[in-house]
């Protein structure tokens, strides 16, 4: 009964999103406000359509009723609740709804948040919101149902796989969905926009919130995946170079750079046939990424779907949005005349080469990514791309992009001077030069590379500082003058600088656990011993106990440096006997200056147990690094450029009654 | 800008779609043709490490065996290894494993965290082998007869149903050839 509510709230759904998408064009067409009515209550109606049927899939999950295929397929009476709950969208249809979900919600935020914006902008996006909605519900509906039944219902479900049951991975797919659909708010303003054939600097201010919220959610959703990745796959590894990260990063990559020329475009007004290209290619990239991950054209982890029959329907979908868009994209974009001018010593100059930089790494993983497609596609041979393929590639041009950063947030707008700026920047540049020859002598392992790594980071972190000082002219007018002028400096300032900071902290993080890492692993007895970089881990004993849906195998080890007590950690097995499958907890004992990190293994009779310890050096300051460009975005959200656009808003508010 | 140029990411697009269908209509687990009944490469592979021996051509040599290509760094050899776990308790037919793009120590630290199916297994560090093989991804499989030849390929996790449906009966028919 309840599968069959959802059911009918989805296809119901369906129906509205199409309605809306045709009404609102044909009412773009002649001009009608009742049009305009609807495009906005019918898209509080989707929402609540689709929430309805989510609700329901959650409580068949809840309840445990196998006679539905995909909660006997993944869920078990054993299971926690909250990973019964989780184990909704830790399958194909079920993350397909939460997709759907989340896109439906960012159209009802949109309707009921967006204000002041022109009528025929606002329903044009609505209906192009609609037409991607309808797509997707087709998708669900046809090939992917999350409601079939299934007969006889079974006696007990196949569970769901133990890698997946963790907190991280319950939170990790709702925030990447919402960064990923968050942006396709901002591909339907662009299209909107591209059937206006106008766009300008109000489009931009209109645009900005929608397009931080899509990027702060995706920063979220990529740092909780790789800490899921660090603590649950028991060997410390945060990024792999897998498809389906890429897939999450392409479109970070072309998020940021969308987020920096809608800068330009609002300040200047220029850029705007580029902008709008980037808006077009992040969500179109978003598309591709869970799209192509899940349709057997490239295997992963993350392949919930292989299946041919869905991937001849996701390839119309994106012939449909994408080739739709980029079409009306090559008619239209010459209309897009930007009034704005640059010399090429600028703040838009330097930003319009960090786009340069970050498309050109977009497109760069792009490559790695689909390139083993391309290959076996036209010829017999297989290849593979690995870590080795972007560390030669990819780091070097993020280096040289980050090196930009200073640079471009000092200088002016229109037109810029490198004179005052060189001077500004010089001690940075003292001290980045000194990190890097103290980070060589010290290291004991990668020199070079972290010498780089680390020199760059001081570079970011010490030049933002500078930018900072000089904005609030620290030391140089009282300090109370410089109080009044940071609270005066805009919320977009703030959050620029959070942001590059969290980049500083990112690189020398990542320099850590990359170049400076260290590991050993040995069989140990119970008060047997073993040293790592001065560390000494001694096995205090072995304990197996049952638990509600796992058999636990935990070791307790006894920690000292130098002499020194330092506590006991726990490392863990997991075995799951309803999927024979073995997990590892790994024990963590997470500092500032680094992580060291140990897993046990399996006990060999005579030997022992294998016991391997990581040091993680800085691995904290990813996750550090990470909330801070997080937390960058949010602050920019509250920029004040958003009253100014209410300030015009009665004569749009006009329009919209009459 | 030119009129042309709005059209490129059009173009670059169309380009791209071909390509995503092509690539859909080919099955991702089907052999490149030319592999097929061919002989494996001829490969001498060094051990993982406390391992006395790695993996030769002439270790398969006059039995039906499967060959697990895996990695400690892939996560999706994590979730297989409980299914090539229970293969080789079955005792139907010998694994050996090819570790792929790895350390020596840390294919050994696997096989001791996870359980080790396999009869032997090399190391492939450089991926010569690999590439050999025409390798897309790990894990991937291959199933060899009594002559050293390959005969099937498999693409991805072996689940349960690949298992029951496609390689036991596969491996029974080899058998009895």
């Amino acid at each position: 009964m309840i599968a069959e509510l959802g059911q009918a709230a989805l296809i119901l759904a369906f129906v509205v999103a199409l309605l809306q998408a045709v009404l609102g064009f044909a009412g773009v067409a002649v001009r009608d406000p009742v049009f305009h009515r609807f495009a906005r209550s019918g898209a509080l109606v989707q929402f609540v359509l689709v929430a309805t049927a989510f609700a329901c899939l959650t409580a068949l999950f809840a309840v445990s009723d196998f006679s539905v295929l995909v909660v006997a397929q993944n869920s078990h009476t054993l299971k926690p609740l909250i990973y019964k709950l989780s184990g909704v969208w830790g399958n194909h249809e079920g993350s397909m709804l939460l997709w759907a979900l989340i896109l439906t919600r960012s159209d009802a935020a949109l309707s009921l948040f967006a204000r002041h914006v022109a009528p025929r902008l606002i329903t044009l996006t609505f209906s192009v919101q609609s037409l991607v909605t309808a797509a997707f519900l087709a998708f669900l509906i046809f090939t992917s149902n999350p409601f079939a039944r299934l007969w006889p219902a079974p006696l007990d479900g196949a569970d769901l796989n133990p890698l997946l049951q963790d907190p991280g991975l319950a939170t990790h797919p709702p925030m990447l969905y919402a960064g990923y659909v968050g942006f396709s708010i901002t591909f339907s303003f662009a299209v909107a926009a591209l059937i206006e054939g106008r766009v300008d600097a109000r489009w931009a201010r209109i645009v900005r919130p929608w397009a931080l919220t899509a990027w702060t959610f995706l920063t979220i959703g990529i740092a909780l995946g790789a800490s899921w990745a660090y603590y649950e796959l028991g060997w410390g590894g945060w990024w792999a170079w897998d498809p389906v990260e890429n897939a999450s990063l392409m479109p970070w990559l072309a998020g940021t750079a969308f987020i920096h020329s809608l800068r330009v475009m609002e300040k200047r007004d220029t850029l705007k046939a580029w902008t709008i290209l980037l808006a077009l290619v992040t969500f179109s990239l978003s598309l591709v990424g869970t799209f192509l991950v899940r349709s057997g054209v490239i295997t992963s982890v993350h392949a919930f779907a292989v299946d041919p029959q869905r991937g001849v329907f996701i390839l119309g979908i994106l012939l449909l949005v994408i080739g739709g868009s980029l079409a009306l994209y090559g008619l239209r974009a010459g209309h897009l005349k930007p009034t704005g001018v640059f010399a090429e010593v600028s703040r838009e100059s330097t930003l319009l080469v960090n786009n340069l930089f970050l498309a050109a790494a977009c497109a760069l993983v792009f490559f790695g990514t689909f390139y083993p497609l391309f290959i076996t596609t036209v010829s017999d041979e297989t290849i593979s791309i690995g870590a080795p393929f972007y560390h030669a590639t990819f780091i070097p041009m993020m280096a040289v992009l980050f090196l930009l950063i200073p640079v471009s947030a000092m200088l002016a707008w229109k037109r810029g001077k490198l004179g005052p700026v060189a001077r500004k920047l010089t001690p940075a540049f003292i001290a980045a030069i000194a990190a890097g020859l103290i980070a060589l002598w010290v290291a004991e392992r990668e020199a070079v590379a972290g010498a780089i790594g680390t020199a760059l980071a001081v570079w970011v972190g010490l030049g933002v500082l500078l930018d900072l000082k000089s904005r609030l002219k620290l030391f140089e007018i009282d300090l109370s003058a410089s109080w009044a002028r940071a609270k005066r400096l805009p919320a977009a300032i703030w959050g620029m600088i959070v942001a590059h900071l969290g980049i500083a902290v990112l690189i020398f993080a990542v320099t850590g656990v990359s170049a400076w890492k260290d590991e050993a692993s040995a069989f140990l007895m119970p008060g047997q011993s073993m040293e790592l970089d001065g560390y000494v881990i001694e096995l205090v004993g072995v304990e197996r106990s049952d638990r509600e849906n796992f058999v636990s195998q935990a070791g307790t080890l006894a920690i000292s440096r130098d002499g020194r007590e330092l506590g006991e950690m726990v490392a863990e097995r997991r075995f799951y006997p309803v999927r024979e499958m073995a997990t590892t907890e790994s024990a963590i004992r997470a500092r500032l200056d680094g992580d060291l990190y140990v897993t046990i293994g399996e006990g060999v009779e005579g030997r022992g147990w294998v016991v391997h310890a990581y040091i993680y050096p800085l691995a904290v300051w990813l996750w550090i690094g990470a909330a801070l460009l997080a937390l960058g975005g949010l602050l920019a959200l509250g920029d004040r450029g958003r009253r100014a656009l209410s300030a015009r808003a009665p004569a749009a508010r006009d329009v919209e009654l009459g | 800008m030119g009129r042309w140029l709005a059209f490129m990411p059009l173009v670059l697009f169309a380009v791209l779609a071909v390509y995503f269908g092509m690539g859909l209509r080919e099955d991702p687990g089907a052999i490149p043709s030319q592999l097929i009944d061919e002989p494996l490469p001829a490969f001498e592979l060094a051990p993982v490490a406390g391992a006395e021996a790695g993996l030769a051509n002439a270790d398969l040599a006059g039995q039906v065996s499967l060959l697990n290509v895996f990695g400690s760094w892939c996560p999706p050899c994590a979730i297989e290894h409980p299914m090539l776990m229970q293969i080789a308790r079955s005792g139907v037919v010998p694994i050996y494993g090819i570790d792929w793009r790895d350390t020596p120590e840390a294919g050994a630290a696997w096989l001791e965290r996870h359980g080790n199916p396999y009869t032997a297994v090399g190391l492939d560090p450089d991926s010569h082998l690999a590439i050999d093989l025409g390798i897309t991804g790990a894990p991937e499989s291959f199933l060899i007869d009594r002559d050293g030849r390959v005969r099937y390929r498999h693409v991805g996790i072996i689940t349960d149903t690949d298992w029951t449906q496609t390689l036991l009966p596969l491996i029974r028919e080899l058998k009895a050839e």
